[in-house]
């Protein structure tokens, strides 16, 4: 059910991002999603990869500080009120969103979005529950 | 550990100031002789050698300070004719003119005995292979512990600065077990290694004699943690001679024996020049008794300690200094408030996830000063999570506003962002001065 995110602390400094996506494109590492977190000093970069390993294998060897999280691919409808019927039932349930983020999908008619919890297997008994549909890893790393 | 010279290192105090005063007139004399300098310093003071009957004697004597070295640039305050100088060394020089210092033949055999001596208080045996990562050169460093490992009868490894990668090649194969040189510069080896996949555990060190600039306590916490040996303060400079001028004992590791049969410290107060008694903290202020080409009197060294004169577990009988807390030129004033980057360092290094290398950026906003550190971010507490990175910034800052008083923004920079230097760390920038 979980799929790994990989993070990385970026300064905010002109070309900096640049920098990461070059590093990726020349070992050949696809980004399936990602997002920029940030203040006005630095920034966190996470991002889902076709390639967790070597990714983070080039990241660091270049320097870069690289963390690793599990977050949830949720699939969302998409209609009005999609992405509420994912949150209530959390919401109901004290379960707080660290942050989410959206993922270019291009198959499927549903919208797909990474979520991040503190409790992720609290969060997992519920969307079952509530019968939403969780995207395994494998999946998500090769959409 | 054995002592080197046993019956000069536990001989008893009133022998020992029976000869420290013997030496010291005969010092005098000879610099009243000699060096122009020396000789218009006593005349202005309106006193003569003869005048100097006891130790305490001494405070009549005026200060020597780093700029009369520089005036009397290069050569003046030499007390011997060049044809006996057998070497020479200098300082840097970053703020000005560099101070140079010469040796005689008698004085290279005395800094090695002296360093013999601090090898030893360290842990070092004539069994032992010294790793000196210590610069060669007109640092005093390299050449200094080189010399006295010499003497002890070790096996020197004289790889200087530099050419970090090899330098874990060389720890790993040629096995050595004691390793000199500065903190900041074992700590960058340290990271080199980690990244080349060798760990320390693995090495063959029992202890590491580090100095050439100050370290706190939780620096040695952390050094001994990822060198897995015995962290051991070094303290010298070369005005006064050099490294060796005193050493942490193995035994103790608290407070640096100095080696009072070769020269007298007192402590000051920076600001009066009075005279300060044993415990109290103030200014370090050294004269050379033995020192032939280059003697030193009542020289400032701007370092802060104090001393302590209470019997030490190791048997030797030289009062002790605490280690030094910072200089009083290093001495950043913020709005006011005394600030030294040791005490800095020691509130960063007690989270242990914060890497040892840091930076302290001072600047004037609209006539307020700002303090900004730089901190690096490592594996070791970075998170996908802002507010957990905005926490610790938080937390580091309000850790410095209550132990030091004052205001700081904590700026969270990639790794190997802060230069990692092979000699001494560039630890403040302060952008307030022309």
């Amino acid at each position: 059910m979980r799929v790994e995110q990989i993070s990385i602390f970026l300064e905010n400094k002109a070309g900096r991002l640049a920098e990461v996506t070059a590093i990726l494109r020349d070992a050949n590492v696809n980004i399936r999603a990602l997002s920029l977190a940030d203040t006005t000093d630095f920034g966190i970069l996470r991002l889902i990869v076709n390639d967790n390993q070597t990714a983070e294998e080039v990241l660091r060897r270049e320097g870069f500080t690289v963390g690793k999280t599990n977050v949830l691919a949720i699939e969302v409808e998409d209609v009005p009120g999609g992405l509420n019927n994912v949150l209530d039932p959390l919401t109901s349930a004290g379960i707080n969103v660290e942050y989410m983020y959206a993922f270019a999908n291009t198959k499927g008619n549903n919208a797909i979005m990474i979520f991040r919890f503190h409790d992720l297997d609290k969060a997992i008994s519920i969307l079952k529950d509530n019968s939403i549909k969780v995207i395994k890893g494998e999946d998500v790393y090769n959409l | 550990m054995p002592i080197y010279n046993m019956d000069f290192e536990t001989m008893p105090r009133e022998a020992l100031e029976s000869i420290q005063l013997s030496r010291l007139k005969a010092t005098l004399d000879r610099v009243y002789a000699t060096v122009p300098f020396y000789r218009e310093n006593f005349k202005k003071a309106g006193i003569t050698p003869s005048d100097i009957k006891t130790l305490k004697d001494l405070q009549k004597i005026p200060f020597t300070v780093k700029q009369d070295l520089r005036d009397n640039y290069p050569y003046g305050m030499f007390a011997v004719p060049m044809q006996n100088v057998v070497r020479i060394h200098a300082s840097s020089g970053t703020t000005g003119k560099p101070t140079v210092v010469g040796y005689t033949r008698r004085d290279i055999a005395t800094w090695a005995e002296l360093m013999a001596r601090s090898l030893a208080a360290g842990g070092a045996t004539s069994q032992d292979i010294v790793h000196n990562a210590y610069g060669y050169g007109l640092f005093t460093g390299g050449l200094g512990v080189h010399y006295g490992a010499e003497m002890l009868g070790a096996s020197v490894i004289p790889v200087s600065g530099g050419n970090t990668k090899r330098q874990i090649i060389i720890m790993k194969d040629f096995k050595p077990t004691i390793l000199t040189g500065t903190p900041s510069y074992i700590l960058h080896l340290a990271e080199v290694a980690q990244e080349m996949g060798v760990s320390f555990e693995e090495l063959n060190f029992k202890s590491g004699i580090f100095g050439a600039e100050p370290w706190s306590e939780d620096m040695r916490a952390d050094l001994e943690a990822k060198l897995h040996l015995k962290a051991i303060d070094i303290y010298g400079l070369s005005e006064v001679m050099g490294p060796g001028v005193s050493i942490e004992c193995y035994e103790a590791q608290k407070g640096l024996h100095i080696f009072e049969d070769h020269f007298i410290a007192e402590i000051i107060n920076p600001e009066t020049g009075e005279s300060l008694p044993y415990g109290e903290t103030g200014e370090l202020v050294f004269t050379s008794i033995t020192k032939e080409a280059f003697p030193v009197i009542r020289y400032r060294t701007r370092d802060i300690t104090s001393l302590n004169p209470e019997p030490c577990v190791c048997g030797r009988t030289h009062v002790r200094m605490q280690k030094v807390s910072g200089r009083t030129d290093d001495m950043l004033i913020i709005r006011g408030v005394n600030v030294f980057p040791s005490q800095i360092e020691s509130v960063l290094m007690k989270n242990r996830e914060i890497q040892p290398h840091y930076q302290l950026v001072v600047d004037r906003v609209d006539n307020l000063d700002t303090l900004t550190v730089m901190v690096e971010v490592g594996q070791e507490f970075f998170s996908d999570e802002i507010k957990t990175l905005q926490n610790m910034e938080q937390k580091l800052s309000n850790d410095i506003k209550e132990y030091l008083g004052v205001s700081a923004k904590i700026k969270l920079v990639e790794p190997k962002t802060i230069q990692r230097s092979e000699g001494k760390a560039v630890r403040v920038i302060d952008k307030r001065k022309k």
